[in-house]
């Protein structure tokens, strides 16, 4: 099924008319052409003038269920913020389609990509061990990882021990899951974000919303504000170049300045002991190459046993993140510059416990592209601050709920089962039947007390066959004709409401919600 | 025990059921046509980055107004002199006002239009991104046709740090609108020119 079905219009391009630029203000190639590589739009979409507030995340009460539905219906409530949520992140899902379809394998790298990440997990023990040795021979300094805690404190012990006080970092969602930012800020490290959409969120006191645009729930309004206040810039220029070019101008002092710098991990190759970062805006290579001291945070899943099997992710993930070919750097970083350190720190927080679970080990196989998340018409139309978690989108919610049950324990409920981030998942997880895998598990475990016993078998008679439901969805051509309708559109109306839905059950949203989502769940 | 023997035995006792074999990767034929050169300087302006022929009495034609106009230009190749020394430099914080950098590039890509770089032709990995403009030679003899082939190359598995260029730095992180100079280069500039 095509999200087209939910979204009628997007077949003309265009799916909020409300949200065309006046004019273009992206950069021009040499030939005069506009250029859309890198996460740019393929045409401009500005949030109109009116000043809308912005829409803030779901509200987060300790362990209590995140409440999704009630965060998303903010921001419906915010329509410019929604209108150019939605057009950019279906943009971006557009600029996937017609990137992949320009590669005749595309499908046979999806294949190859997904094998060799279900090899390396099944092998990940072996894999870690030589990727370590081949570290420790490059002159680098391995560190191990449980938790998150493990990992600040870890960090934190190498920064003291250089007399280290201020850190550059580029985007890493490991270091998110950490609580990395809030550690270092309560020890008295000060961390500064380079990547401009994360430097924005530090600056707003706001978590990443996408893991790969995380600022794009902004308008440049809310940016104008932000750095208005934060960085001292003209309150009323809201012109993009002029907030960029603020961001450059005052971050790059403190990256000359940082005693040490930090950057996630893209890719580790276990052969050469080689962490492999993929950015737009070269800020990892200012982190790891300005700075003397030099830190390298690493996911266990990350690895892959060797270079040449680089070659086939480096291919898949722009093109399935922002249809660009390839990132504007991919750099790969071994050994440490001379007379500086270099040290990787491995995580586990929960990977190898995930590893565990039959159904799920395989959303270990992500690479963070953040396609499920463009394509998904629930993520698209409620933002991923109303998740209340590190991963939002489709993908958070079969990851989520490895960190915290309780508390993640609404969220896999938050789809319409379309089945569309299956289909553009780069390594092939089955993300929709996992969603659905786990509605189980949490009703099973009473995490969610008796919620529709009976809604649940019904639709795990059709999704208990994943090769039927497909072909039946192919076929159909629309979850719709193949679902319950409560499968689908539990709990779509939030999401579908305002969508010109042939079905869309007239029902309002507080009588849905009072009859379909048990809001006191786990308690 | 150790966070270290603690996570490999939960690996081992995690393991999933099954037979999962590394599979081999197929040669796949290059997206690209046989014209190297084209191909690949059609790629890197669709990636921002611009393409200039090097003139027949000054390899620099294409780009000799932006020297001109520099303040410091800092050369990491024999064919220009500049004047600021990166072999003498200590440490990366030095080239912060580098205004164009001039570096040699190992190989080009023509599926990306991409340009690898190692600390050996950078002499200071810093000054491909402190410095305001960037300038690469690239012998059109040294394009590869894909990035299957690239990462055939030695260059990965001996270099302290690698770094394949694809344009300049670049951000679309406010409603879309492409940016060019985020944080590193504002622009790239390839000249072909042989070794
Ligand atoms: S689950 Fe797949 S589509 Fe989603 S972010 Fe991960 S790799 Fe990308």
């Amino acid at each position: 099924m095509s999200v087209e079905d939910l979204n009628p219009r997007a077949r003309d391009g265009v799916i909020h008319p409300e949200v065309r630029a006046p004019h273009d203000e992206s950069e021009r190639a040499q030939d005069g052409g506009r250029l859309q590589h890198a996460e740019a739009a393929s045409k401009p979409i500005r949030a109109p003038q009116t000043r809308e507030k912005q829409p803030r995340g779901a509200k987060v009460r300790g362990d209590r269920p995140i409440d999704q539905a009630e965060a998303a219906e903010r921001f419906l409530a915010a329509p410019l913020h929604q209108a150019a949520h939605d057009e950019r992140l279906w943009d971006l899902r557009k600029k996937r389609d017609a990137s992949a379809h320009g590669i005749p394998e595309w499908e046979e790298l999806r294949e190859i990509a997904s094998a060799i990440k279900a090899h390396t997990l099944t092998h990940l023990d072996h894999y870690l061990e030589q990727f370590e040795a081949a570290a420790k021979a490059n002159g680098v300094h391995v560190h191990w990882a449980t938790d998150g805690a493990d990992h600040n404190r870890i960090v934190l012990e190498i920064l003291r021990s250089h007399g280290a006080r201020t850190l550059v970092k580029s985007k890493s969602m490991l270091t998110e899951e950490c609580g990395f930012r809030h550690h270092m800020a309560a020890n008295g490290i000060e961390i500064i974000e380079t990547d401009l959409g994360e430097r924005i969120q530090q600056l707003d006191d706001e978590e990443p919303s996408h893991i790969v645009a995380p600022a794009v729930h902004k308008t440049r309004m809310d940016v104008a504000e932000v750095f208005a206040k934060t960085l001292g810039t003209d309150p009323d220029n809201d012109d993009a170049h002029y907030l960029a070019e603020s961001q450059r101008e005052t971050t790059r002092p403190y990256i000359l300045k940082a005693d040490a710098g930090m950057t996630g991990c893209n890719f580790a190759i276990a052969e050469t002991g080689t962490v492999v970062t993929c950015t737009n805006e070269g800020n990892a290579d200012l982190s790891g190459n300005v700075p003397p001291l030099q830190i390298h945070s690493i996911g266990i899943e990350k690895i892959i046993p060797k270079v040449e099997h680089l070659g086939v992710f480096i291919r898949l993930l722009s093109r399935s993140a922002l249809g660009s070919p390839i990132t504007q750097y991919t750099s790969h970083f071994r050994g440490p510059r001379k007379g500086t350190e270099m040290h990787m720190v491995l995580v586990d927080n929960g990977r190898s416990a995930r590893l565990g679970l039959e159904e799920f080990w395989t959303s270990l196989k992500c690479i963070r592209c953040g396609a499920c998340m463009n394509t998904c018409p629930v993520y698209r139309r409620s933002g991923g601050l109303s998740y209340g978690a590190t991963y939002s989108g489709p993908i958070g919610l079969i990851i989520d709920p490895t960190f915290n049950k309780r508390k993640y324990s609404t969220l896999p409920f938050s789809s319409t089962m379309n089945g569309s981030c299956t289909n553009v998942c780069p390594v092939k997880i089955n993300i929709h039947e996992q969603i659905f895998a786990w509605r189980k598990v949490l009703v099973e475990e009473h995490q969610i007390p008796a919620l529709k016993q009976g809604m649940m078998k019904a639709a795990g008679a059709v999704l208990s066959r994943p090769a039927a439901y497909r072909a039946a969805i192919g076929a159909a051509d629309s979850a719709l004709k193949v679902l319950p309708r409560f499968a689908v559109y539990n709990p779509l109306n939030t999401w579908g409401k305002k969508r010109e839905m042939p079905d869309a059950p007239r029902q309002t949203f507080h009588a849905w919600y009072k009859q379909n989502r048990m809001k006191d769940t786990g308690r | 025990m150790s966070a270290r023997a603690g996570i490999l035995a939960a690996i081992r006792a995690n393991r999933p059921a099954g037979d999962y074999p590394l599979p081999t990767v197929p040669d796949f034929t290059p997206l690209v046509g046989d014209d190297l050169v084209a191909e690949f300087g059609e790629r890197l302006k669709r990636m921002g980055g611009r393409v200039a022929e090097p003139g027949s009495a000054d390899v620099f034609a294409g780009v000799r107004e932006r020297l001109d106009a520099a303040k410091v230009v800092a050369s990491a190749v024999p064919e220009l002199a500049g004047n600021r020394d990166l072999q003498s430099v200590r440490s990366p914080q030095e080239v912060e006002d580098v205004d164009v950098a001039v570096v040699r590039a190992v190989f080009g890509i023509a599926e990306t239009g991409s340009v690898l770089f190692t600390q050996d032709e950078l002499i200071v990995n810093a000054v491909a991104y402190l410095a305001q403009h960037l300038v690469v030679l690239l012998d059109p003899a040294d394009i590869l046709p894909n990035v299957q082939a690239a990462y055939r190359r030695p260059e990965f598995a001996r270099s302290a740090y690698a770094v394949l260029h694809t344009g300049p730095s670049a951000t679309a992180d406010i409603e879309g609108v492409l940016i060019h100079g985020a944080q590193g280069v504002r622009s790239l500039t390839v000249l072909l020119v042989p070794r």
